[in-house]
């Protein structure tokens, strides 16, 4: 697959593309007060942050239906937003309240919504692929044209489960899109000290999958090769592999003192910062004013400043409710 | 009635489940073509094509995670892990997925995956195919674990687990396979959430499950005629487990001695006699005693193999020594 | 060395409360001695020695309630030499309430000998959950019950077995439990393993006492106040007396075999101010004079009264007399008091109508009753009994 014609697409659609800087712009304002709440102590435990990542999250939703399922990673808040979920119920989540989408037993990691065929953030690396691969047959045997899109990070390409899950679904042939997101380090360990191959994409290879990388800094690059890859997986061809080329800003997580990489290289990253570059590119190709960029700024302001609010007016889930959902029926 | 071995109970079961609900699926290593490592699925794929009898690679993980998937879109599957030691494979796919979604996820997602896993040694397959380690499974919270030891339990749990809205295992002790036993096929509703009193005694309570229970029944005839009348319950399933049955008997007996192939060390044998502990102390006239598996990786040889599983004479001796003498 | 222990005062009694010393170490004791007093269920008791020698050691100190057997104190026998061995200490189980023994130290001089363990003392009663349960429910103390399980562990099968004979302890929930309870509840266990074990069979006969009664009045007439008789004391001799030509009825009952006693010691019943009753022994009552009984009566029924009763009179009776003549009771069919196998009861004194030679006359007439254990008699030989006391009362110039 080839870079997309972005002048092309975008002279075309203005409005699409003012929305996925908004989606990009959404995310990045929600992680932004994560961050900050999280250093209040309103949210704990682990909280990964998908600042710098924007373009894939939101460039790739772009491709599927409502129809079709999602798989994440526990860096999903970008995936959930750019699936639609509301910013209250994920920071309802990470406040561990009862209006959470989780209701509070997931927290940042593990954002759920069975409406929206999200299903959610897995937490150990690699994970998530065997149950995309499963959803997938579930649609194949069901014959119904939905496919998954399945998000993982660079790590997961060193766990079993990578090469297991894609040699299944390209066994049996099952619609299943393969998203790695490479922000070329699995946590603290660079890829090129955890992979022989760096080339994340030709692993594809061995299983017969078609592949290609992305620039994960483009949104528009990451929707055109997701489209043009969904619709390869939806016409019954079988599963395939996108590697997306991306960097995040932040550090692995809120407790990672980022000693691994150089403020240097990070620099060199932010001036290629997703959100940026498409500002500059819309504003180049006068598609983006001032006054846009500052209502949909303000727009989002407004819908963070309501989430938070939303998360601290919320209820603690009820203790009484603790083993609810451990199993279906009745709570013991 | 029909006679018929564990084995094609088993068989009976996936056939009429994937005969009445096209949602039913099995997939695994060699179900298909080979006709299971245990020739229980024998058949099946003639019957109902590759589609629903899936050859699956050697990818526990993979094929245990797209069950999960498949059941959470919409489908019954029944996945085959060819043995109790490779599901360590899909473990990570078990304890943190299946078992977590629900919970997890507030209630929003259900995984209705039956897993069914040959257990168990006695076979001469020595240290890496001869685990017994269902209450490894038993421990967790989320899914549901079943130990059939009779026909009719291995056709019924079949059947009742894919009516189960949560991940469901079901181990099958490798040596049970060829048991005979009389089976009522028409049967349509089956309880899995008590324990059998497979016999009524009055001195010993007999605790024990799957490929043990047939040795325990040996066990309590030989006791019989010593003027031990030992009681025997079939735990059937691990989890949940029907601690009032348990705790019922001990209250009449007093005495406990639990039969089972892991290893005593934390065992499922530890948390029965844990239970009866906490909920029948001021009953209990003796310590609970455990027949367990010597603390050893199985050894081949079968005089060895012997010595390390629990055997008849150990559960005898476990009883005569709590149960006061008489005559 | 001879070892003092808890005495067993009584078939019922499973242990016993240290209330005093009265020797100390060092000091001489002749066997029969007083050597300490110790409180039971029924009272507080004079204990005598049955050794003679020198009090070596003492073991338990006042206050300690400890099981019967357990050794008390250590006396050095006359004539036998320091013994170098550690001695032999025995205590079976601590009562659970009860303080710890304090260890005796090793003997002195005895310095290449081990050091006594005195491994029961801090030994920790092995009982099932269940057994420990039903004994406290029966009220039986564990420590007194022999554990037969493995390691000696009481089980519950034990406790039930030890039910059948134990009196039931004190109830540890009720230290408040006053002395009156505590006796019923001793005496009610006594009597119902009497009923559940002993086979009785009972017989009632009236026996003419006009002849005994006058002469009783004139006998009266010549002797001092506190020398008169009553008529109790012409009954008990009587029934003495003719034990002697019905030795069945005079002995115990143990462990499954009948033993005739060559002494006669019959017990006495005797009620206690504040309810219940002890029976203790006027010892070889057949040999004593009426003078003597009345006496011995006299001081048995005070010192019951007062509590201060002689171990060996609590469990020296070879049979049981108990009259409730002076309650009204007509005729009394008593309980067997185990181990013993008889029991005679008297009733009231009473005028009856009466055919003597054809005319109808006034007779003072008394219903005696046997009742007897029938593993050991039976009828005949009761019935000869009763006749036999009857007859001797037909001549009580002869008591």
């Amino acid at each position: 697959m080839s870079a997309p014609d972005i002048s092309a697409r975008a002279t075309v659609d203005r409005e699409h593309s003012l929305f996925l800087l908004r989606e990009m712009l959404r995310i990045r304002r929600f992680e932004e007060k994560a961050a900050e709440m999280y250093s209040l102590q309103k949210i704990h435990g682990f909280l990964h942050l998908y600042i710098g990542e924007e373009a894939t999250g939101v460039g790739a939703m772009q491709a599927f239906t409502q129809q079709d399922a999602i798989v994440a990673t526990y860096r999903e808040h970008g995936h959930a937003l750019a699936r639609g979920m509301s910013a209250n119920v994920l920071m309802a989540e990470m406040y561990g309240k009862a209006t959470g989408c989780s209701h509070g037993h997931g927290g940042s990691m593990h954002f759920f919504d069975a409406s929206r065929r999200f299903y959610g953030g897995y937490a150990i690396v690699g994970g998530g692929l065997p149950v995309a691969v499963g959803l997938a047959l579930a649609n194949k045997m069901q014959k119904r044209p939905a496919i998954t899109g399945c998000y993982f990070g660079d790590g997961a390409v060193a766990e079993g489960e990578f090469h297991e899950s894609l040699n299944l679904a390209a066994l049996w042939k099952l619609p299943v899109v393969f998203l790695c997101e490479n922000n070329l380090y699995a946590m603290g360990t660079a890829l090129e000290r955890h992979q022989a191959q760096t080339d994340i994409s030709r692993k594809a290879d061995a299983y017969g999958l078609p592949s290609s990388a992305v620039d994960g800094m483009d949104v528009l690059a990451v929707e055109d090769a997701t489209r043009k890859s969904a619709d390869f997986v939806r016409g019954g061809n079988g599963p395939c592999l996108l590697e997306f080329r991306t960097y995040r800003f932040r550090a692995h997580s809120m407790a990672d003192p980022d000693l691994y990489r150089t403020k240097e290289e990070i620099e060199t990253w932010k001036k290629r910062d997703p959100i940026v570059l498409f500002e500059a590119k819309l504003r180049e190709m006068g598609l983006l004013a001032d006054a846009d960029l500052a209502r949909i700024e303000s727009e989002i302001a407004a819908e963070i400043a309501e989430a938070v609010r939303f998360a601290e007016a919320s209820p603690r889930e009820p203790i009484e409710d603790l083993l609810k959902d451990v199993e279906a029926g009745p709570s013991k | 009635m029909t006679k018929l071995t564990y084995r094609e109970a088993v068989r009976a079961a996936m056939r009429k489940a994937l005969r009445d609900d096209p949602r039913v699926f099995l997939m695994g290593e060699d179900v298909g073509r080979y006709g299971g490592a245990f020739a229980v699925s024998l058949g099946l794929l003639a019957e109902f094509g590759p589609e629903r009898v899936r050859d699956a690679p050697l990818s526990e993980s993979a094929f245990v995670g797209a069950g999960i998937g498949a059941a959470l879109g919409g489908m019954r599957p029944i996945v085959e892990i060819m043995t109790i030691n490779f599901s360590m494979l899909a473990m990570d796919q078990i304890l943190n997925n299946a078992a977590t979604l629900r919970h997890m996820s507030g209630g929003q997602l259900s995984v209705p995956l039956v897993c069914r896993v040959a257990t168990g040694g006695g076979r001469q397959m020595a240290a890496q195919h001869s685990h017994s380690l269902e209450g490894w499974y038993a421990h967790i919270p989320g899914i549901k674990v079943m130990t059939p030891a009779t026909v009719p339990d291995a056709y019924g749990m079949v059947l009742a687990a894919l009516r189960e809205p949560d991940p469901v295992f079901i181990f099958e002790h490798a040596t049970l396979y060829p048991l005979e036993g009389e089976l009522d096929e028409g049967a349509t509703s089956f309880d899995i959430t008590h324990a059998a009193v497979v016999q009524s005694g009055s001195d010993v309570t007999l605790i024990t499950y799957g490929g043990t229970l047939g040795k325990t029944m040996q066990a309590t005839k030989r006791l019989a005629s010593e003027g031990i009348e030992a009681e025997v319950i079939d735990l059937r399933t691990l989890r949940p487990l029907d601690t009032p049955t348990i705790v019922t008997s001990v209250a009449k007996t007093h005495r406990a001695v639990i039969i089972d192939e892991a290893w005593r060390t934390g065992s499922f044998a530890a948390e029965i006699s844990a239970q009866i502990m906490e909920k029948a102390f001021d009953d209990l006239d003796a310590p609970v005693a455990r027949v367990c598996s010597a603390e050893a990786p199985m050894p081949y040889a079968k005089h060895l193999e012997e010595a390390t599983l629990p055997q008849v004479d150990q559960i005898i001796a476990a009883a005569r020594e709590m149960v006061p003498r008489h005559g | 060395m001879a070892e003092f222990v808890m005495p067993q005062l009584g078939a019922d009694m499973n242990a016993g409360k240290l209330l005093q010393w009265r020797k100390r170490v060092g000091d001489k004791v002749q066997r029969g001695d007083i050597i300490a007093d110790v409180e039971t269920d029924k009272a507080d008791i004079e204990v005598e020695v049955f050794s003679t020698g020198t009090i070596e050691k003492i073991l338990i100190q006042p206050g300690e309630k400890v099981p019967v057997g357990t050794v008390m104190a250590l006396i050095r026998e006359e004539g036998k030499p320091f013994a170098a061995e550690a001695p032999a200490v025995r205590v079976e189980a601590a009562v659970p309430s009860a303080p710890k023994s304090p260890a005796p130290a090793a003997p002195q001089g005895a310095a290449a000998a081990p050091p006594p363990t005195i491994e029961a003392g801090a030994r920790r009663l092995h009982i099932s959950p269940v057994a420990r349960k039903l004994a406290d429910e029966l009220g039986i103390d564990p420590a007194t019950i022999c554990g037969t399980g493995p390691g000696g562990r009481v089980t519950l099968e034990d406790v039930q077995r030890a039910a059948q004979t134990h009196a039931p302890k004190p109830a540890e929930a009720a230290p408040e439990l006053d002395r009156a309870a505590r006796m019923r509840q001793a005496i009610g266990a006594a009597m119902a393993r009497s009923k559940r074990e002993i086979p009785h069979y009972y017989l009632s006969t009236t026996i003419d006492m006009s002849r005994a009664m006058t002469w009783l009045a004139g006998e009266n007439l010549k002797r001092s106040i506190e020398d008169r008789l009553v008529y109790g004391v012409l009954l008990v001799k009587a029934v003495a007396m003719a034990l002697r030509q019905f030795p069945e009825l005079n002995g115990l009952w143990v462990e499954g075999k009948a033993i005739a006693k060559p002494e006669i010691h019959v017990g006495i019943a005797i009620s206690l101010r504040g309810g219940g009753l002890v029976a203790p022994a006027l010892h070889n009552t057949d040999r004593q004079s009426l003078r003597e009984l009345m006496k011995s009566f006299r001081d048995l029924v005070q010192r019951a009264r007062a509590g201060s009763l002689r171990s060996s009179e609590l469990t020296d009776p070879t049979i049981t007399v108990t009259s409730l003549g002076e309650q009204g009771v007509e005729a009394v069919f008593g309980v067997i008091y185990p181990p013993q196998v008889a029991l005679v009861g008297f009733g009231k004194i009473v005028e009856r109508p009466c055919v003597s030679e054809g005319q109808i006359v006034a007779r003072r007439a008394l219903t005696a009753t046997l009742s007897g254990d029938h593993r050991v008699s039976d009828g005949h030989r009761g019935g000869l009994f009763l006749a036999a006391v009857e007859r001797i009362l037909q001549e009580p110039g002869q008591l």
